[in-house]
């Protein structure tokens, strides 16, 4: 089995959470940012930040293994009274998993990796949609047919981790270009 | 409780206020004072009534939604064939989205990953129901098809054309609103594309909302004041002919549908004078009253002579030969007017729930067949038979029965 790059993608955001700790210097544990609630720090917290995340409507767009690459939206709530912050996520039929945010200049939409991964405020929501933020899905190894339900997981910055069962439907947008990857590849996640 | 809910929308939607609407834009057209004097006697509280569109059906119930609804105003047949590749587990899928789209859509809501969600808004009691046809079982439940589901018998004066015929899956949306109907229609079509193709798409229609009082038998395009006798829904007589006690376990309060697509012959229709059109029918073409009563929900009296001594309504009348003996020959109607402007062609679609179309359905259509003057200018150019499935709980899906066999 080859290496799952996830574990690519978790190592670089653990990396820019320690960067972030050592910017706030720890100091203020109790009212500090939740980015800096990695498991060292993650005492702070009374209960995992996974307990109060859930992703309503689910739903990932179908794609093929040839298609290769594909998304999955909704929209994250936070029920709990911290922010929290999704920084990775696996999905059990992609090799690599990331976070992408959408940037669109006139009728051109292009991706790349969100930095810092996607926080969403206390008590508030954050939207996953086409021409937005989503989970980007790489490397399909089997197709994804409409009406399937697969499962997802996201990992928070504390570490904790929670799964949603996205049901997989047609849908024509989402063709965001991969940043710098204009030229040879159709565009189709 | 087994029907759905009528117009709740979430308490939103008031039937007074509509009627009321409708009062007051007849008597505004004539004059303002006499609006004015309208509401000033009306204790109503500020602002206009709220409009129909908001009115909901819900999808959720021990029945399906579409069948004992009253009949909106438009009506979209989506006929589809199931892929040859499309197994027991595509089909899960396939009646799993399906029913997803609709719960939301009935609500007035967008569909998941629904591009045009400002579309869904306006529900005007959006209504899909669900019919199976034989191949579709089969495809799930090969020893769970009820008799009766297979083609009807063939009759003489049908010049039934296949591109009218039957489907593995029939989804009849209806809408008092047409945009409504259209937008519902086009989520469907996209999440059924994966595992069908669209054979046909059968578009109907009635009067628009509000034209007329509710409960008005409708008119058909010959003129003809058509559905007059009809079990009521909500009565034990309604229950009895409709919902199925007996059969496999997955239709146990379901129904069975017939679709039958009935081109008119307007041109040599018009050719005939009103009593000669009344003949042909045996009522009245003013007010569908029998032409041996006073009102259209008068009994016919079928022995009654003129003074030639021959009955007042003939041997070949419509309605004598439509009406059998065994009050066990009876079905629900519930159709609607077409136009297919490219061709030309207009007519009725025949939409009729009965618990079994063999046992209630074709001893009608087999009497008409022998019999009935109105076949000069009738004829059926389509014909398909479903079993409707009972309704399912919210998180389920129409059919879902019968992955419990």
């Amino acid at each position: 089995m080859p290496v799952h790059p996830r574990t690519r993608v978790l190592g670089a955001v653990l990396a820019l959470s320690l960067a972030l700790t050592g910017c706030g210097d720890g100091a203020d544990d109790d009212a500090g940012p939740r980015e800096g609630g990695t498991e060292e720090d993650g005492a702070t917290r009374d209960s995992p930040a996974a307990d109060s995340l859930t992703l309503d409507d689910p739903w990932i767009k179908a794609a093929t293994v040839e298609d290769g690459m594909t998304a999955v939206f909704g929209e994250m709530v936070n029920d709990g009274d911290q922010e929290v912050t999704v920084v990775a996520a696996s999905h059990e039929d992609a090799d690599t998993v990331e976070l992408h945010e959408v940037t669109t200049q006139g009728a051109d939409a292009t991706m790349r990796e969100r930095e810092g991964g996607f926080p969403i405020p206390a008590n508030g929501t954050l939207p996953l949609e086409p021409g937005g933020n989503h989970i980007m899905l790489m490397g399909l190894t089997t197709d994804l047919e409409p009406g399937a339900e697969s499962t997802v997981t996201v990992e928070l910055s504390d570490g904790s981790t929670t799964t949603f069962t996205a049901v997989v439907k047609e849908h024509a947008g989402a063709n965001e270009e991969y940043e710098g990857d204009h030229e040879d590849h159709g565009g189709d996640h | 409780m087994s029907r759905p809910r009528e117009g709740t929308g979430g308490g939103r939607w008031s039937r007074r206020g509509v009627l009321l609407a409708g009062a007051t834009a007849g008597v505004g057209a004539l004059s303002g004072a006499v609006v004015a004097r309208s509401t000033a006697t009306e204790p109503e509280p500020t602002g206009p009534p709220r409009p129909h569109g908001e009115g909901s059906v819900s999808f959720h119930g021990t029945r399906q939604a579409g069948i004992e609804t009253p009949p909106q105003a438009n009506v979209r047949l989506l006929g589809l064939d199931l892929n040859a590749d499309t197994d027991a587990e595509g089909v899960r899928r396939l009646l799993s989205l399906l029913g997803d789209d609709v719960a939301r859509l009935s609500r007035g809501e967008g569909a998941l990953a629904d591009t045009e969600p400002e579309l869904a808004a306006v529900p005007a009691r959006l209504t899909v129901t669900f019919g199976f046809g034989r191949g579709l079982v089969e495809r799930v439940a090969p020893d769970a098809v009820p008799a009766w589901l297979t083609d009807l018998p063939g009759f003489d004066h049908d010049a039934l054309r296949s591109e009218w015929g039957q489907t593995d899956l029939l989804l009849q949306v209806c809408s008092d609103d047409p945009v409504t109907v259209a937008h519902a229609a086009r989520v469907l079509l996209r999440d059924a594309r994966a595992h069908t193709r669209v054979r046909w798409i059968q578009d109907g229609f009635r009067r628009a909302h509000g034209s007329e009082r509710d409960g008005t038998t409708m008119r058909n395009l010959m003129g003809q004041v058509d559905g007059t006798v009809n079990p009521a829904p909500g009565t034990e007589d309604f229950d009895h002919l409709v919902w199925s006690e007996d059969g496999p376990g997955w239709l146990a309060g379901g129904t069975s549908l017939v679709l039958r697509r009935i081109a008119t012959h307007l041109d040599t229709w018009e050719e005939l004078d009103r009593p000669a059109r009344e003949a042909v029918v045996g009522r009245r073409l003013a007010d569908g009253s029998p032409l041996t009563g006073e009102s259209e929900h008068d009994a016919p009296d079928f022995a009654a002579t003129d003074a030639g001594g021959l009955t007042v309504i003939a041997d070949f009348a419509h309605i004598r030969r439509a009406r059998s003996e065994d009050p066990e020959e009876r079905v629900f109607r519930r159709g609607y007017n077409y136009e297919d402007p490219a061709s030309g062609e207009s007519g009725l679609l025949f939409v009729c729930f009965q618990s079994d179309p063999v046992r209630r359905f074709v001893p009608i259509q087999r009497r008409l067949d022998e019999l009935d003057l109105l076949n000069e200018w009738v004829t059926a150019v389509g014909s398909a038979v479903y079993a409707v499935p009972p309704g399912c709980a919210e998180g389920g899906f129409v059919g879902e029965g019968l992955w419990k066999g």
